[in-house]
């Protein structure tokens, strides 16, 4: 099954609203709840960041038994160092954006200990690709 | 619709007689468990966590509660009624709680006691569990908070408080007590007298490998009628009745709003209301809620000021509480004797998740079903009307999808295939007759 949605630079009152429907859809295929949790916080981690960091991106979820794909596209600045941005506590965040309660520098990890599968494509200048998998079982 | 059979025990009925489907119970069941087919509701009993919002809706009380039947306190000797705050609440100030009582005993109870007696002793427990849980600790007192979790909010199973909620602590001291006057049990007869059907429930099939000792559950609302009538009779008072009333100005607030929250350390919530309760529960599913220790959620406005099974008004009725509550003790005597015994016996096992079936338990199965659920709601016009007799378009979808709805049903659809030529009017007009019932289609004069 495939689910599309769209994310805005800068509109972070709707960030979430992906990995809130996506949870749904898997509540409603009744996944195990934790299994769930990790989708949710690996998403919504990653949709933040286009939200935070990139103009605007695309998410494309792919369901099937045995797990859950989601690419993540965006247009935006890209990531300059990858190890680096993979490091716990590594931000580029702006002051606004951490008044937000964002920019701890804890979402990429975050993605990578929830997930089974993490990449990331970056082109500076250009975007960011994520390839996010988990399994189900 | 084809309804499953059910493992659990149903707190609630509808009388096919009474029903005319008029479809509002549909529109209010947070878990959309109940449809309308052959012009009655039904009720998917699986899906339904006993919350009593389709019975406070209904327009003719073709609802009925599965109370326990009153004449059943005469199977027992000793007949205790465990009665809750709330129902002194329902009489005007100037009825005395003394008066009550008398005519309580006059209906044959041979000792009251006040539910909430257990509440002193147990919030210490709380804190103390509070202190060493996975947080948001959500409150176990609510039974209808408990089954949305389960049903709805799996992943938050975790969090449920697993201490006995205090009807329960109540009913096992007295147990406990009677035993010790050397009473056989099968002569004591343990009544809880219930402002709501969650409790029937509760008290029925509880949750976290519990039997309660309780009897037999006592509907407030029939029992209320019974008590005002003998005070409006104004009968002679013959028996004597035992009144333990022990109880602090903390379990008397303890089942309103704030009653609970403001007795636990830390960050606390209290949320009241299934609108409010469900929408928090979402923040907390979504992982958007940080460092609060305790929420306490109950499905009632006012909480169980509100319950459905409560004559006055709610406001009223949470106003009276805090006066009374205002002439009472912050602790009472018996509260040592409810310690001694308390922490052995008040925590409960593992709280399953009951999750709901939406489409299939085989996952293959299942997303090929959601799909194509999917791509029916496309053809939906979206825009809940309930005609189907579905509560929602994505209601409907699902129950084609599982084969307990035709597509036909939805009345747009049907609309353009008749335009079509598609579908004859006398098929239309059977379609709607199955879900609405024929009587719906004689000609009315109001
Ligand atoms: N989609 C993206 N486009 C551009 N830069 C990104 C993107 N995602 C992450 N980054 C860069 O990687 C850094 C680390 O990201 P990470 O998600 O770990 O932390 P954060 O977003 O700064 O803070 P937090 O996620 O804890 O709120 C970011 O500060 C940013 O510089
Ligand atoms: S009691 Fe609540 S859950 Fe059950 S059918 Fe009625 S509204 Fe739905
Ligand atoms: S708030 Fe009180 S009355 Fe209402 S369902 Fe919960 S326990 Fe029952
Ligand atoms: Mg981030």
């Amino acid at each position: 099954m495939h689910l599309e949605f769209k994310v805005e630079g800068g509109d972070f009152s709707n960030a979430g609203s992906a990995s809130s429907q996506i949870k749904r859809v898997l509540k409603q295929l009744n996944i195990d709840p934790s299994v769930i949790k990790r989708v949710v916080v690996a998403l919504y981690e990653a949709e933040v960041n286009i939200v935070a960091h990139a103009y605007r991106g695309r998410i494309d979820a792919y369901i099937s038994s045995s797990g859950i794909v989601l690419k993540l596209e965006d247009e935006g600045p890209g990531i300059p160092d990858v190890g680096k941005a993979m490091t716990k506590g590594f931000s580029t965040a702006s002051k606004e954006v951490r008044e937000m309660g964002f920019g701890a520098g804890m979402g990429l990890p975050n993605i990578s200990d929830n997930s089974d599968v993490f990449t990331i494509d970056t082109i500076v200048g250009k975007g960011t690709s994520l390839n996010i998998e988990i399994k189900f079982r | 619709m084809k309804l499953e059979q059910t493992t659990y025990n149903r707190a609630l009925e509808i009388v096919n007689d009474i029903c005319i489907g008029c479809s509002h119970c549909m529109k209010v069941c947070p878990t959309e468990a109940l449809r309308v087919s052959e012009g009655k509701a039904k009720i998917h009993v699986d899906w339904c966590i006993d919350c009593g919002e389709c019975y406070r809706e209904c327009p003719t009380r073709a609802i009925r509660v599965m109370d326990d039947d009153f004449s059943r306190i005469f199977n027992y000797t000793h007949r205790v009624l465990l009665v809750p705050s709330v129902f002194y609440a329902q009489f005007s100030d100037n009825i005395t709680k003394k008066r009550i009582n008398d005519i309580i005993g006059e209906l044959g109870f041979t000792e009251i006691c006040a539910v909430e007696q257990s509440i002193d002793s147990l919030i210490e427990e709380e804190n103390e569990y509070v202190r060493n849980a996975v947080k948001p600790v959500i409150s176990s007192f609510c039974p209808a908070v408990v089954r949305l979790v389960q049903v709805r909010f799996p992943s938050l199973v975790e969090n449920i408080m697993r201490l006995l909620p205090p009807i329960e602590i109540t009913a096992q001291y007295y147990k406990r007590k009677y035993a010790e006057y050397g009473i056989p049990d099968q002569e004591l007869g343990i009544f809880y007298l219930t402002p709501c059907i969650g409790k029937i429930a509760a008290v029925k099939s509880p949750v976290g490998g519990y039997t309660s000792p309780i009897n037999g559950v006592i509907n407030m609302d029939y029992f209320y009628n019974k008590v005002y009538l003998a005070y409006k009779q104004k009968i002679p008072v013959t028996k004597e009745v035992v009144v333990n009333n022990a109880i602090s100005s903390k379990g008397v607030l303890f089942p309103t709003t704030g009653g609970e929250a403001r007795l636990i350390e830390g960050k606390t919530l209290s949320i009241d209301g299934m609108k409010n309760v469900i929408d928090f529960l979402e923040m907390l599913e979504n992982e958007e809620v940080d460092g609060v220790d305790f929420l306490e959620l109950r499905a009632c406005d006012q909480s169980c000021a509100g319950g459905i099974l409560s004559h006055r008004n709610r406001f009223l009725i949470a106003e009276s509480m805090r006066n009374y509550a205002s002439t009472l003790g912050g602790e009472h005597e018996l509260v040592s004797d409810y310690k001694k015994h308390c922490s052995a016996v008040i925590h409960m096992e593992k709280i399953e998740p009951r999750s709901m079936v939406k489409y299939d338990k085989d996952l293959d199965l299942a997303i090929v079903k959601m799909e194509k659920a999917r791509e029916l709601r496309r053809l939906f016009p979206g825009i809940d009307c309930g005609a189907c007799g579905a509560p929602s378009c994505e209601a409907l979808a699902e129950d084609v999808v599982k084969e307990q709805a035709d597509i036909n049903d939805c009345i747009f659809l049907r609309t353009l295939y008749e335009k079509r030529g598609e579908l004859s009017l006398e098929e239309a007009v059977k379609i709607m007759e199955s879900i609405w019932g024929k009587d719906r289609f004689v000609k009315r004069n109001y």
